[in-house]
């Protein structure tokens, strides 16, 4: 049998229940604010997607009861949300805190891969080029975050840092400590 | 000893050197490296800039340019040593006569190791890539045990390099065709074994099956931890019987040898992983340079934790302990 990875926090069910009614356009709205923020200060990430760079990817958190449709379009990203599967190049499913501590280096794709608690399915090798990509650029949607909501963004720090230490989900990147 | 660590991307370097590397291998984005992944890689612009980084931080950087030139095609090849030098790289590995021969003439001053997919497996090939090409160490192919890497020692002047934890090619180095034979792309001349371009997953009722090249080769029940999609680790069903034909798939760790292997005169350990996280990255360099640091030291290694980042979510000590004989 696989091993989990450290016991991967699940979305609670309750919340979870509440975002089936709950309407998606505000969430889809900020996504694609903090997608646009994170293409301008990241530029290198669409570049080092290549051709992939035009893919359309569905990314589904499985405890969640919507699925989020990415398109990077070369720079110029597009993020929908749906509650129904879209036709797309490439899927890649977990749990919402297994893609996030992906995108933080909290896990490694290819270990959560191993374990199982992450799904891929279709263009491979589109995967393969956005994980990639995302692994090199270092992304830290919460710092983006804080920093996009300007004043307020003190606050949007305390809270994300609260939100880890409740959760456990790494909802932002954490700097290596040089050990030597 | 020195530990030779993957970085796939500019930040798998930062965070290896952060993480204790003395060593960090890496190579272009295109054919002329056997990681030759979508998104991977290094353009020469961060090339120049991760071994300024790494030089800054006190460690080395090794560029592979181990797969082999296509006819016609040689440019590509020399054109990466050349840029190599430029970028102020501590060494090139290198696989292909022709290309040693190459560097060897046009960039002397340019340290060469002999790549594992040259697999040189004795001390009288390891002693004429030496002579030849002046050559400074070896990578030595996953098959040899750690007596007959100590009777390659005791017989040679150059530096041995061995394998110490990563994914595992069964194959004696570069002469694997299992892959070219699925997907018409090989490790040795495109960089890539089994590309993820002709990999497919379909995963159904909690059943992963993986095909490459359009052939199913492994179907794992709900929670059992996948495999790579590579054919050595394909698991195939011949009349009643269901099984690995190659290889399990498990994932080289030997750590535990690491003090039989300092005495056998190995000078560096090398971990597998250019295609892996900076995640994953970290977290193997730490666990290393610990475990050197702590035998340098005379002191008792440490527990190690690195099973769940394994593919298979398990570990052997591979050839260097042959149980099987
Ligand atoms: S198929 Fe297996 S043995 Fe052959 S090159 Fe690929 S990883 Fe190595």
């Amino acid at each position: 049998m696989s091993q989990p990875l450290d016991d991967i926090p699940i979305f609670p069910r309750l919340p979870a229940r509440f975002l089936r009614v709950a309407p998606l356009a505000p969430v889809a709205l900020a996504l694609n604010r903090l997608a646009r923020r994170v293409a301008r200060s990241h530029p290198s990430m669409f570049r080092r997607m290549g051709p992939h760079a035009h893919a359309r990817f569905e990314i589904d958190p499985t405890d969640l009861p919507f699925v989020i449709v990415i398109e990077p379009r070369g720079g110029a990203p597009l993020v929908a949300l749906s509650r129904q599967p879209k036709p797309c190049d490439a899927r890649i499913a977990g749990p919402l805190a297994a893609l996030l501590g992906m995108v933080h280096g909290a896990y490694d794709g290819d270990a959560l891969f191993f374990s199982r608690d992450l799904t891929v399915e279709g263009d491979t090798s589109a995967v393969l080029a956005l994980r990639n990509a995302i692994d090199a650029a270092e992304l830290d949607l919460g710092a983006e975050l804080a920093e996009a909501l300007g004043p307020a963004s003190g606050l949007v720090r305390r809270l994300t840092e609260f939100g880890e230490r409740r959760t456990g989900v790494a909802l932002s990147r954490h700097e290596e400590i040089e050990t030597w | 000893m020195e530990i030779v660590c993957p970085a796939g991307t500019p930040a798998a370097l930062r965070a290896a050197v952060k993480a204790g590397a003395h060593t960090v291998y890496c190579g272009f984005a295109d054919e002329t490296n056997a990681r030759n992944f979508p998104g991977l890689n290094f353009d020469r612009d961060e090339m120049r800039d991760s071994i300024a980084f790494a030089h800054d931080h006190g460690a080395k950087v090794l560029i592979a340019i181990n797969t082999y030139p296509r006819a016609g095609d040689e440019a590509l090849w020399h054109r990466a040593v050349a840029d190599a030098a430029k970028c102020r790289a501590d060494a090139v590995i290198l696989a292909d006569i022709g290309l040693l021969a190459f560097a060897h003439q046009n960039f002397p001053e340019l340290r060469r190791h002999l790549s594992v997919q040259a697999a040189a497996a004795n001390a009288d090939i390891i002693n004429f890539y030496g002579r030849t090409f002046g050559v400074k160490r070896v990578v030595l192919p996953r098959v040899l045990t750690v007596p007959e890497i100590a009777a390659i020692n005791a017989e040679t002047e150059v530096e041995t390099e061995v394998f110490v934890f990563g994914g595992l090619c069964v194959m004696a180095e570069g002469r694997c065709s299992l892959s070219s034979y699925a997907t018409g792309k090989s490790p040795n001349m495109n960089g890539v074994c089994s590309p993820a371009s002709h990999v497919e997953y379909h995963e159904q009722g909690g059943q992963l099956d993986a095909r490459l090249g359009g052939y199913t080769i492994h179907r794992v029940g709900k929670g059992e931890p996948a495999p790579y999609p590579t054919l050595c680790k394909g698991c195939f069903t011949a009349g009643s019987k269901t099984g690995h034909l190659f290889e399990d798939p498990v994932s080289l760790n030997a750590e535990a040898l690491m003090p039989q292997l300092q005495k056998a005169g190995v000078t560096a350990l090398k971990i597998e992983g250019r295609q892996r996280s900076v995640s994953y990255v970290s977290q193997v360099v730490r666990n290393f340079r610990a475990a050197v640091d702590a035998l340098d030291a005379g002191r008792a290694m440490p527990e190690g934790m690195l099973v769940r980042l394994s593919e298979g979510q398990a570990n052997t000590t591979g050839a260097y302990r042959k149980t099987w004989r």
